[in-house]
């Protein structure tokens, strides 16, 4: 296990040999632009001033870190802390990256903002920020996600952003992200593009990684008041990975294990699921080497998840790296086996979590002979699941 | 030498311009691909690109991105369009360049690609989402194999960034007309002109324009700056309107002419 100090990623932008800046020419600028703002603003008194007073009195921050007592004996495992990302403003994780990243783009004058959104609550979160910080908003969404995740498109709208339809290729994330890519190198000298993940050319990895960090800082500080030593394992979902990196990377240099939990859709057999770290191939993909779900002629296949925010067929560098080097170990949990996480969760401790969050509860029952009694797990829910009772109700066949 | 700078050469001793054509492989099936490159060349073009279908072509406008949607429901794949290549070489004389997305070659393995891209007849690589800082190792089999390398400039692209595109640069030089992705334009920036003629001062490698160029009077005003023109939607847009095969091919030819003759 690499335990060193090493600041990731290197200059240009790599996490071993994952990441890199793979873009057309066009945003290239822009780009330096953004680290060089992004490298002044993070240790800037005002700028961090302004981060955290928001954070802490709009987001409402720092989220609880709950024992789950009931959940714990439920699954006859360790003892299990549920780090409260549900409970930010908003529903979920998000708006830690949005706001942090709306104003670093006020500080850069940059008026307009555009997004990609897959479940929405990205979506969401942004329109969140560009409301709250006065800028112009727009998010591009697949035709599949806006069909299935109607509550956000409705919150986006009520928020005052506008959604644009995303009619190519397959119509989800993936495409989102190519169009609002497409949008950015048109209209780039005015438009900041806040990625809602950890993927995409260097330096958005870093970034968003950075602030979403502050999940796994808090719950350091937390479990340390409760328990009075670091947790044994952290356990999280992986879509794109801005959630589970957020909590795993301020534990990076300690004994800590780490579990990421990715989304097996139908089955990894079947060719229809997101697990691009547990059975994806090298590739380049928005503007990064990483591991990718793709065919033997490298065109990017599509992904399947139940959940909408796990429906990415790549994933973010610093995850590809974490596995390279074994730093993480990532399983794969299916659909069904999420929903069972969904049901569990709601029923023990009455909570609805977000069908992502859903992947991390069915991936904690799954290993749960892994862990030994005595084990302190924290586990991230992501979000909170009000957004996915349609889904939930249909596949429950609840009326 | 390369065909590339023989024909760079040539059409620099003869004071003209270079017409290069771009279509999307595959689009609507191989086989008429190769039909259409016999009448693209055999209507006055200098250069051809081919495009290398991808699922998320982050560069395109609609335009191609529909074509590319259409060529990959084919499977049509990069291995399928060098094999294409190496079949019709003998039948076409001028430089033939491939544009596609990194992952493609990633994929095909990037020495291999290089080799076999070489072996087919092909000239030349330009690739939308591969900027010269992550193209050492393509750019070390390519310059062994002597197939250039064409980058992108942009008016976005600042000085330090329009040097190191020109230093790598292999062929010519891609100057991209406007900040957005490929697909017609009514208008082009006024502002093209001076940037062209600046970058001319920086180097004396070819530079040609394209992005947004898809009318005789478009291509016949940035020819007189600038040394070669690229038309892709235009053409691709021609390949997807028409009705039968024979009214594409000769609507084709009709177009390639008709932009060969506003240039010179």
């Amino acid at each position: 296990m690499n335990k060193k100090n090493i600041p990731m990623p290197n200059r240009t932008g790599y996490f071993g040999i994952f990441g890199g800046k793979f873009m057309p020419e066009t945003t290239m600028k822009a780009l330096e632009e953004l680290e060089t703002a992004y490298r002044k603003y993070k240790n800037d008194k005002d700028f961090t001033k302004e981060l955290n007073y928001y954070l802490k009195d709009y987001v409402g921050r720092p989220t609880a870190l709950y024992l789950a007592e009931q959940l714990s004996e439920a699954i006859k495992g360790p003892k299990i802390y549920l780090k409260r990302e549900d409970l930010a403003h908003t529903g979920a994780h998000k708006i830690n990256n949005t706001i942090g990243q709306a104003i670093l783009a006020k500080r850069m004058g940059k008026k307009r903002i555009i997004a990609e959104t897959g479940a929405g609550q990205h979506g969401v979160a942004v329109a969140t920020a560009c409301a709250l910080l006065k800028l112009e908003c727009h998010v591009y969404m697949g035709k599949e996600d806006i069909r299935r995740q109607r509550l956000n498109v409705l919150r986006m709208r009520l928020l005052g952003a506008e959604i644009i339809p995303v009619t190519s290729g397959s119509c989800t994330l993936k495409d989102a992200t190519n169009e609002a890519i497409r949008d950015w190198v048109t209209n780039i000298r005015r438009t900041h593009y806040i990625i809602g993940s950890t993927i995409g050319p260097h330096p958005y990895p870093m970034i968003v990684r950075d602030f979403q960090c502050v999940i796994g800082k808090e719950s350091r500080k937390q479990i340390i008041e409760k328990e009075g030593k670091l947790p044994d394992y952290l356990i999280a979902c992986v879509g794109a990975g801005s959630n589970s990196i957020g909590m795993f990377y301020p534990f990076y240099n300690t004994d800590v294990k780490f579990i990421g939990v990715e989304a097996a859709g139908y089955g990894l057999k079947s060719g229809k699921h997101a697990a691009s770290l547990v059975v994806g191939e090298l590739g380049i993909l928005h503007g990064a080497k990483s591991y990718l779900l793709q065919d033997k002629n490298g065109q990017i296949k599509n992904a399947h998840s139940i959940a909408p925010g796990l429906d990415y067929p790549g994933v973010g560098p610093e995850h590809a790296y974490y596995k390279k080097i074994n730093r993480a170990l990532y399983i794969a949990v299916t659909d069904k086996e999420a929903l069972e996480g969904f049901d569990l969760l709601a029923k023990t401790e009455g909570i609805l979590p977000a069908l992502e969050s859903a992947h991390a509860i069915a991936g904690l029952k799954k290993i749960s002979k892994k862990f030994k009694k005595k084990d302190v797990v924290i586990l991230c829910l992501s979000g909170r699941g009000d957004k996915d009772v349609d889904i939930v109700a249909e596949a429950f066949k609840l009326q | 030498m390369n065909r590339l700078n023989a024909t760079f050469k040539d059409l620099k001793e003869k004071k003209k311009k270079a017409f290069i054509a771009y279509i999307t492989c595959g689009d609507p099936d191989l086989k008429t691909t190769s039909e259409c490159l016999e009448v693209i060349a055999n209507n006055g073009a200098d250069i051809i690109e081919l495009g290398v279908p991808f699922s998320d072509p982050l560069s395109d406008g609609p335009t191609i991105q529909a074509a590319s949607q259409k060529a990959l429901k084919n499977n049509v794949s990069l291995a399928d369009i060098i094999k294409m290549v190496s079949k019709i070489r003998s039948k076409i004389s001028i430089p033939l360049v491939l544009m596609t997305y990194y992952n493609p070659i990633f994929r095909y393995d990037i020495r291999r690609f290089i080799l076999d891209a070489k072996k087919a007849g092909i000239d030349g690589v330009v690739i939308p989402d591969l900027p010269p800082e992550e193209a050492s190792q393509l750019e070390m089999f390519a310059r062994k194999a002597e197939l250039a390398t064409i980058y992108f400039i942009t008016p976005t692209s600042s000085e330090h960034r329009k040097k190191i595109a020109i230093s790598h640069s292999r062929g010519f030089i891609y100057y991209v007309s406007i900040t957005g992705v490929t697909g017609k334009r009514t208008e082009l920036p006024d502002s093209i002109k001076k940037d062209v003629k600046e970058l001319k001062k920086m180097t004396s490698k070819p530079v040609c324009v394209g992005f947004g160029i898809s009318t005789p009077a478009q291509a016949k005003k940035i020819a007189s700056f600038a040394d070669g023109i690229i038309v892709g939607s235009a053409i691709v847009e021609k390949i997807d309107k028409a009705k039968s095969k024979k009214d594409m091919l000769k609507a084709l030819g009709g177009f390639i002419k008709q932009m060969v003759k506003a240039i010179s």
